[in-house]
């Protein structure tokens, strides 16, 4: 069985508008974040991936099935929706559990499965009560369990971080790196740009229903030519550092920290600026704290492909 | 496929999984909303059947003969139940099954569930044959009961041995047989139409003007096999009776059959198509 997530010159067209156009993307395992602003096409890619609708155009394989076969995908993948709906007068027990039997998984594996999901969303006080009591958080939470219970093999999840508390939040964040980690697929968009950039291996981003681009953040942002690298560094002689970076072609602006104790500098080429300043460390015996890149971020990639079209950052 | 290959499908994890669509599918079938509408469509001519005997017995009327309120039945059982009760019992089960959830916006659970679509539209229709067969067949048998119970002694005479139990027999067959052929089209329809409630209406003009169609096209409806299984012939009354075409009524084992096949064809074809669906909710 593939490993991979592919994505074959894919397109979705509702009607005349336009879902997503010409996506060719291979995705690992790992967390992977989907990043782009309302309407960018990421619920789309991944109603695609799911099956919940059929592309205009192209193939897609999730570790090599094809989503029209509902009945062999859906025991490796899970999907946490962004639909706010629930079967009604469904307790959040019975949701999960109904949901296994469906799998076909017997009342003893169907119930201890259920218990496990609950438990790991910490839903297990709560799991009697009928969803249409549960807040909004609890709705989220009992949506991320519907999509983990089987233990799946890849996990779609679409703004899942949605109306839960800091608490809550950091949980589940903490789940996927763990689920990430055991590599397991985590397909997670997100609105909240650095929550996705703290724990993606890998970024997705869309804009206007186009891939604008995709990989590990630093390749990604590596890419972006036209926006030069900002690079932090703390030293006890900035001045000095700048007065000697400044020889260097590739480096655009040093400005340096109104403390004194530091300097930011833009560079074309970040791989002869971390050369040279080994070197100069090593010749003028400068003291440095922390050099850091400033924008190898999903934010600022966003920023710099996708610029201010994107409501929600 | 060969016969072999045929068996070698993995039979049992879908009969499995046709069980546990149902046990999902029967609760909202028996306490939704909705099925407040059903029940009354199914009571409603038991109460009138009821309302009959209770007032024969008020007035003492024990003159008319058993055989009058066998052709009383025959219309309470076309009218009341066929066209009525069955037909918009069926249009509120068997059309909302999948577009009461599109509309509900709860359809994508069962989708992203490891389970054959084909498979899903079987367990749903199954559940609410179930459904739709145990309340109209109990409440069949209730009316024909009620309409005959002010004959006391002898309405059990004529059950045991004046061939009024292979009567209700047929009517319950016919029941059961509505229910079934109804329900599939209704399936079907809920799948393709967004509204399904206008083709709903076309058929119900089209079965109810069956009468008067000519031999040919009668043939084409659901309603002239139900009324072929009737053990009691009813003529169409009224102001447009004149209008009315005569036809023989069909072989009970073609109208059985011929229910059966259609069935099986509006199932097979909303399994394929099942598997088509899309989600769009914002629709």
């Amino acid at each position: 069985m593939s490993r991979e997530i592919v994505f074959e010159n894919v397109s979705k067209f509702y009607g005349e508008v336009l879902g997503v156009n010409r996506v060719n993307l291979s995705i690992p395992p790992g967390i992977t974040g989907l990043v782009g602003p309302n309407g960018s096409g990421k619920t789309t890619l991944m109603n695609l991936m799911t099956g919940l609708i059929r592309p205009s155009r192209g193939a897609i394989r999730i570790l090599g099935i094809p989503p029209d076969r509902p009945e062999a995908l859906f025991h490796h993948v899970g999907y946490c929706t962004q639909f706010d709906s629930f079967p009604k007068g469904m307790t959040g027990y019975q949701l999960l559990y109904s949901f296994l039997r469906v799998h076909a998984r017997p009342h003893a594996e169907a119930n201890r499965l259920a218990w496990a999901a609950l438990e790991r969303v910490s839903l297990t006080e709560a799991a009697h009560k009928k969803i249409a009591a549960y807040s909004k958080g609890m709705r989220q939470r009992v949506k991320l369990a519907h999509a983990l219970c089987h233990d799946p093999q890849v996990m779609i999840l679409d703004e899942p971080l949605n109306g839960l508390d800091p608490m809550a939040r950091a949980e589940t964040l903490a789940l996927f790196t763990e689920l990430g980690a055991a590599g397991r697929h985590v397909i997670v968009s997100s609105h909240i740009l650095h929550e996705v950039d703290r724990i993606s291996d890998q970024v997705v981003l869309l804009s206007n229903g186009y891939v604008v681009a995709e990989g590990q953040i630093r390749g990604v942002r590596s890419e972006v030519k036209e926006h030069p690298m900002q690079i932090l560094i703390r030293c006890n002689r900035p001045s000095e550092l700048a007065s000697r970076l400044f020889l260097e072609d590739h480096v655009v602006e040093a400005r340096i920290h109104n403390d004194g104790q530091g300097m930011l500098v833009r560079t074309r080429d970040a791989d002869s600026f971390y050369l040279i300043l080994n070197r100069l460390v090593l010749e003028t015996g400068l003291e440095v704290e922390t050099v850091a890149p400033a924008d190898e971020d999903v934010h600022s990639v966003y920023e710099y492909l996708v610029g201010g079209e994107g409501e929600n950052r | 496929m060969s016969a072999d290959e045929i068996k070698r499908l993995p039979w049992s994890l879908w009969w499995t999984q046709v069980l546990a669509i149902m046990r999902l599918e029967l609760r909202k079938s028996f306490f939704s909303r909705r099925s407040w509408w059903i029940y009354l469509l199914a009571c409603l001519p038991a109460l009138l059947t009821t309302g009959h005997s209770l007032i024969m017995w008020s007035k003492g009327d024990w003159n008319h003969a058993i055989g009058f309120d066998s052709n009383v039945f025959g219309y309470v059982f076309l009218f009341g139940y066929v066209r009525l009760g069955i037909y918009f019992g069926c249009v509120i089960l068997f059309s909302n099954l999948f577009r009461g959830e599109m509309l509900a916006r709860t359809l994508h659970y069962y989708l992203l569930a490891p389970v054959r679509r084909d498979v899903l539209a079987v367990g749903k229709f199954l559940s609410s044959l179930a459904a739709a067969v145990l309340l109209f067949t109990a409440s069949v048998v209730l009316s024909y009961v009620t309409l005959f119970m002010h004959f006391g002694r002898h309405f059990e005479e004529f059950l045991l041995r004046g061939g009024g139990l292979e009567q209700l027999g047929w009517y319950v067959a016919a029941t059961a047989l509505a229910c079934l052929g109804y329900g599939s089209v209704f399936l079907l329809m809920g799948l393709l139409f967004r509204n399904p409630m206008l083709p709903a209406a076309i058929v119900m003009v089209w079965e109810g003007i069956n009468a008067f169609l000519p031999p040919l096209l009668k043939k084409i409806s659901i309603i002239f096999y139900l009324k072929s299984l009737c053990p009691v012939p009813v003529t169409e009354s009224g102001g447009l009776a004149f209008l009315a075409m005569e036809t023989d009524p069909a072989p009970a084992w073609l109208a059985i059959a011929g229910l059966l096949a259609l069935a099986a064809a509006t199932l097979a074809y909303a399994g394929v198509y099942a598997r088509r669906i899309e989600i769009s909710y914002a629709e």
